[in-house]
């Protein structure tokens, strides 16, 4: 909650306004009861004029109308406070969330940082929006109710008093027995539509083998537990309404008898319990709002914990000193040198990795899932730190550069990679300062001029949500221009052309060649054709280079390459 | 795969009818709630009366008549617990009927997409069926268990205060002639001011939602590029016009509390001017009892309870309005599962086949996903038993077509598909497939042990079998070395299973069939070499002694085979052995020349 305060600070003034006129707001309707009684045990017997109850009644219709103001107004103004704290909230937390260390975003998973933007700040929202409220308006009718009630007969105010503890106690904890019974619910839920993703997914499957039947049995029972998981939950949650019902008309019942002995005592009047009425219905309406004020504060709470892990997580990855790693003069313009490293600190996933790659050559690496060839590009531009050892490009460490001029450096494209909804122009650009002719450049080079001009909108037309209209050739074609477009010293493709055609992708490595002659590049890949004429090729094994080389010695001295190439060669026919 | 675009039409009109009768079909709860509801309600109402008449005891002009006071407390608390009681009843009532319902509904459903025809589920996203079967399902439960009885009591509550504030006091009655109107003014700006907001703000949530989703999922990449700044500029936007929306929804949407608070004020106000004036001309002799006019002090604290009772429905009234419609719109696309035309049942004189041999011959086969779309154009060949069909050709080309038909997951349009000489329309679907076995490139594995993913399919299957076929699956040693073996649960949080161990034990589950005939996709994507020759040495032993249908990858498997399909764009481009497609130098050759460039 701490956390929030820090936002809400900048609005103690607006909400001080706000809290007042709320306060004023429903103070004046508390009077609402207090005037009825007035009118009908003292105006109605003792004074005996018209015009005087037309003038407290004109009082009262004037105390809704104030109400009405007061708390429209109050409302308004906490929505607005709402709404420009979550815009700085999401704001943040958007921006933090990009500049995550890649280790932080594992640590995280991006599935919980997505919820933390949606669910979590649209909790908090909620939460500010409505303790502006309900936060003012429930407590001060509970309260001045009851001081009302205290100040017009304390005698009867103890019926009040003993009915409300109970009140508060049911509604709460039963609601609190509900919230668990609905996590079961929750998990039934999710075992049906489970069952129905499976099915739907493997329809084929279960109709080649005739299952039908025993899928509706499997999914009869889902369904029957989810049905009485729910069964559980409303049955629990249904006490709540008529047992409050029953309390509140509880309490009134024994107002008017306790009001009866009072009256015949002189001690009240009737109009008084009239008013009772009135408050009763008030205050049990009041209680019902703290408890739910009391939810909301628990998730909301657990939210802002949730938003604030993110937000207030240390800067990972920040420049070291030049002072402590001093630029070395050496030959290679990249430079491993013993690196090893592993995610999450546990066993290893590159294991003293050491080569050097003089500039403007390139460099291939291959190996199967899981031998590191990822990890490595990741190394090489510092989306994770190395545990030991060194990297270096141009003979400075790269930890010693800051991320924005590190990863000017660079041009990458990974399979898979990252389209979003926007014109093609600006998927290529993608936000940097790139004139047109520069993205039309690199669109030719990566060969994908041709498809882009062949549709009527050219360059503006729209992606759809992660280009699922593109073909899986043409989306790879696109994050390779996106990747030349800035004229990178150093290009990384990273298994970036397993979708291409032969004829497109070596028309690719010649362009790239005759364009790029400066870059250094590096191929990363599966295949074999890929890489063999790369001028230094690292085979990469469980995390540890087992053979390095041009295609021709790798052939001849690493047992692993020469494996990899006759299968390929002789086996994969096409993708 | 070729999609098919699906013009839904609903079908309006009855969707009405069609949920009261699932309501009928439980007539005995759905009475005994209404029963419940009406008793519960008339009890309720009848509580204020006896105030009334107590207040008027206790405000007698002779002093207070405490016998009838104590009459009338007896009276309330009775009334007071047993509507209590009742209205508990009730809860229980509608909450068995509504998981009646519910259970009814999803089992429906569930049962109707079983049967489904494949097609169906190529044009429709999986997370388009679960949100019907789900939180469809559970709006109109929400509007059938509660909003219906609440409806029905609300009109009861609302006639009943209405008749006893007529009793109380004609003239009285009048001021709702004032708030009324206002209600009904209010509630039409609400419907149409407001809701649109409502709706606009989640619109606007939605699409900043959907471009964070989009942008976490490539947040590596942007900080690559040294993104974030301009994606944080770009996220301020949406994030803007969702606060915006927000606080345009919550200006307009801050007045409904108030309003409806001023609304029950302004009516007591008025009911204590006037039945004020009303008690003082009572009180001071101006009315005489028994007049239109008269009135006492309980009457009036009666009317006021009353006008409680009788303004709280008709402000929640538009609610329950917007409920119901989305309720309708929620129970059309049910109804449009359920009302789905399954596959169509087998012919009457459908032969059964068991063990067939493995002959299989397409004739003139003619198909198209659309039917202005064909995409096979007189596709004959013929497979001998045992005999291998490779299908070739660049992804998204079709390959699966073929298989489609093979399977009967589709009909062909034109041209006739024989298994050892029975056109397949005369084959009872089950018995056709059940002769297949198919290994399909996304593997499918459910939530359950791997013993029970492995004998899907064959109920009596022996563990021995089981066994077998996973050592001849080369993944035996695998589930063995797991802590539970074969009764490892494989889940979506549970033990961490490699793709291509997937893959491995669903090519097990296909060794346990006998059947004469294979379908089997070679595509072994992401994973690793060795797990790569593993699967395709299994895949081998599967392929032994049977007709087979193979999406190829491997040149071996292609050499080999007796007919080479090579499908491009959707179509059978070309059709041959190794040798002969070589030396037609077509698309074909130009493939396997390209391996080698």
């Amino acid at each position: 909650m701490k956390f929030l305060f820090r936002y809400i600070k900048p609005f103690t003034k607006i909400m001080l306004v706000g809290f007042l006129i709320k306060c004023t707001g429903t103070l004046i309707e508390l009077a609402l009861p207090y005037i009825l009684s007035h009118i009908l045990d003292d105006v109605v017997p003792n004074d005996g004029r018209l015009s005087m109850i037309i003038l407290w009644g004109g009082v009262m219709i004037a105390c809704s109308l104030i109400a009405l103001v007061c708390n429209v107004k109050a409302n308004r103004m906490a929505s607005k406070v709402a709404r420009d704290c979550t815009e700085q909230i999401r704001h943040d937390l958007f921006y933090r969330t990009m500049t995550l260390s890649g280790r932080q975003i594992d640590a995280f998973t991006v599935p919980s940082l997505e919820s933390r933007i949606t669910t979590d700040t649209y909790n908090v929202q909620d939460f500010i929006g409505k303790i502006q409220r309900l936060g003012v308006r429930a407590p001060l009718l509970l309260l001045g109710g009851i001081i009302v009630t205290l100040v017009m007969d304390p005698f009867l105010s103890l019926v009040m008093l003993a009915v409300l503890p109970v009140i508060f106690a049911v509604v709460y904890f039963v609601s609190l027995w509900g919230v668990r019974l609905y996590k079961n619910v929750q998990k039934s839920v999710d075992g049906m539509i489970r069952v129905v993703r499976e099915d739907s997914q493997g329809i084929r499957v279960i109709k080649a083998l005739s299952r039908v039947e025993r899928e509706h049995q499997r999914y009869d029972k889902v369904n029957k537990k989810l049905v009485s998981d729910e069964k559980k939950a409303n049955l629990t949650l249904g006490f709540v309404n008529p047992v409050m019902n029953l309390l509140m008309n509880l309490g009134i019942t024994f107002v008017v008898l306790l009001g009866a002995y009072r009256v015949m005592g002189r001690k009240t009047d009737p109009g008084v319990i009239i008013a009772f009425t009135q408050y009763f219905t008030m205050i049990s309406t009041a209680t019902l709002s703290i408890t739910r004020i009391f939810m909301m504060y628990t998730r909301s709470t657990a939210s802002a914990g949730r938003i604030q892990q993110v937000v207030d997580s240390p800067k990972e990855l920040t420049a070291l000193s030049e002072a402590d790693y001093p630029i070395k003069d050496e030959n290679g313009y990249i430079v491993f040198e013993n690196v090893s490293f592993s995610y999450g600190g546990k066993g290893h996933h590159l294991k003293n990795i050491s080569f050097s790659l003089p500039r403007g050559q390139t460099l291939g690496i291959i190996g199967g899932t899981g031998s590191g060839k990822t990890t490595l590009i990741n190394l090489l531009m510092r989306v994770y730190d190395i545990n030991s050892g060194s990297i270096r490009i141009g003979g400075r460490d790269i930890r010693t550069f800051d991320g924005g001029e590190l990863h000017r450096k660079f041009g990458i494209a990974m399979q898979n990679d990252f389209l979003y909804s926007d014109t093609i122009e600006e998927n290529i650009r993608f936000g940097r300062e790139l004139s047109h002719e520069d993205i039309v450049r690199a669109a030719k080079i990566a060969q994908a001029d041709e498809f882009i001009s062949a549709s009527s909108e050219g360059y503006s037309r729209i992606l759809s949500p992660k280009a699922t209209n593109l073909s899986g050739g043409q989306k790879q074609r696109l994050l390779i221009a996106r990747a030349l477009a800035a004229r990178p010293q150093i290009l990384i493709l990273d298994d970036s052309s397993s979708a291409l055609d032969y004829r497109t992708d070596s028309n690719l490595r010649a362009a790239i060649a005759q364009n790029l002659e400066n870059t250094t590049l590096i191929v990363v890949a599966q295949r074999v054709s890929s890489v063999m004429n790369c001028d230094l090729i690292l085979v990469l094994d469980e995390g540890e280079i087992i053979g390095m080389g041009k295609h021709a010695q790798l052939l001849e001295n690493c047992p692993v390459y020469r494996e990899i190439s006759d299968s390929q060669m002789g086996g994969s026919f096409v993708e | 795969m070729n999609k098919i675009i699906h013009s839904e039409k609903p079908k309006s009109g009855h969707v009405f009818v069609r949920l009261l009768g699932y309501m009928l079909k439980f007539w005995p709860l759905t009475l005994t709630g209404i029963a419940f509801s009406l008793l519960s309600n008339y009890l309720a109402l009848l509580g204020p009366r006896y105030l009334g008449a107590a207040i008027d005891a206790i405000s007698d002009k002779n002093g207070v008549q405490m016998d009838v006071v104590m009459f009338n407390f007896w009276r309330m608390l009775l009334c007071y617990v047993i509507s209590a009681v009742l209205a508990y009843l009730l809860t229980v009532v509608m909450v068995h009927l509504s998981q009646k319902i519910t259970y009814r509904m999803r089992k429906q459903l569930f049962e109707n997409l079983t049967v489904l025809p494949v097609s169906y589920f190529d044009t429709h996203t999986t997370g388009d069926i679960i949100s019907r079967i789900s939180y469809d399902i559970d709006t109109v439960n929400a509007t059938l268990s509660t909003d219906l009885v609440q409806v029905l009591t609300s009109i009861y509550s609302v006639l009943g205060s209405l008749y006893f504030m007529f009793v109380i006091s004609k003239p009285l009655i009048l001021i709702f002639a004032v708030t009324v109107p206002i209600s009904v003014i209010f509630t039409k700006i609400k419907a149409k001011k407001i809701q649109p907001l409502f709706r606009k703000r989640s619109r606007k949530l939605g699409e900043m939602n959907g471009f964070a989703e989009e942008m976490l999922s490539g947040a590596k990449t942007i900080n690559a590029y040294d993104q974030a700044e301009n994606v944080t500029a770009k996220f301020d936007k949406r994030n803007k016009a969702a606060v915006d929306s927000y606080y345009d929804a919550e200006y307009y949407g801050a007045m409904i509390g108030p309003s409806v608070n001023f609304i029950n004020n302004l009516s007591l106000s008025l009911i204590m001017i006037f039945g004020g004036v009303l008690y003082l001309l009572s009180q001071n002799g101006t009315v005489a009892a028994g007049t239109i006019w008269f009135i006492t002090l309980g009457g009036v604290t009666q009317f006021v309870m009353y006008s409680r009772k009788f303004s709280g429905p008709i402000n929640e009234f538009a609610n329950i309005v917007s409920e119901f419609q989305s309720a309708f719109t929620a129970a059309e696309r049910i109804f449009r599962i359920i009302d789905e035309k399954p596959e169509p049942a087998d012919k009457e004189n459908a032969v059964k086949i068991s063990d067939a041999a493995g002959d299989v011959e397409l004739k003139d086969v003619e198909f198209g996903y659309l039917p202005e779309k064909i995409v096979l154009h007189d596709l004959s060949l013929h497979a001998k038993p045992g005999q291998t069909v490779a299908i070739v050709g660049p992804t998204g080309a079709g390959k699966t077509t073929i298989i489609n038909l093979l399977m009967r997951f589709y009909d062909v349009n034109s041209g006739e598909i024989f298994v050892d000489n029975n056109e397949i329309r005369n084959i009872a679907r089950d018995s056709l497939r059940n002769n297949y076995t198919m290994v399909l490139q996304d593997t499918w594995l459910f939530y359950g042990t791997i013993r029970e993913n492995i004998t899907y399919g064959r109920d009596d299957a022996t563990f021995e079998d089981v066994v077998a076929a996973a050592k001849a699956a080369k993944i035996h040693s695998y589930i063995e070395r797991l802590p539970d073996g074969y009764d490892t649960l494989l889940s979506d949080d549970g033990v961490n299973i490699s793709k291509g161990q997937k893959q491995l034990i669903t090519i097990a589950r296909a060794m346990l069939p006998k059947s004469k005939m294979l379908i089997l996709d070679e595509a072994t994507s992401n994973v690793d070499s060795r797990t790569e020759i593993q699967i395709q040495d299994a895949m081998s032993e599967l392929m032994k002694g049977r007709t087979c249908f193979v999406i190829a990858h491997r040149l071996s498997t292609i050499q080999n085979a007796d007919i080479i399909l090579v499908v491009k764009d959707g179509n059978v481009i070309e059709q041959g052995n190794h040798e002969e497609l070589l030396r037609q130098n077509g698309f074909y050759a130009a493939l396997y020349n390209s391996q080698f460039s």
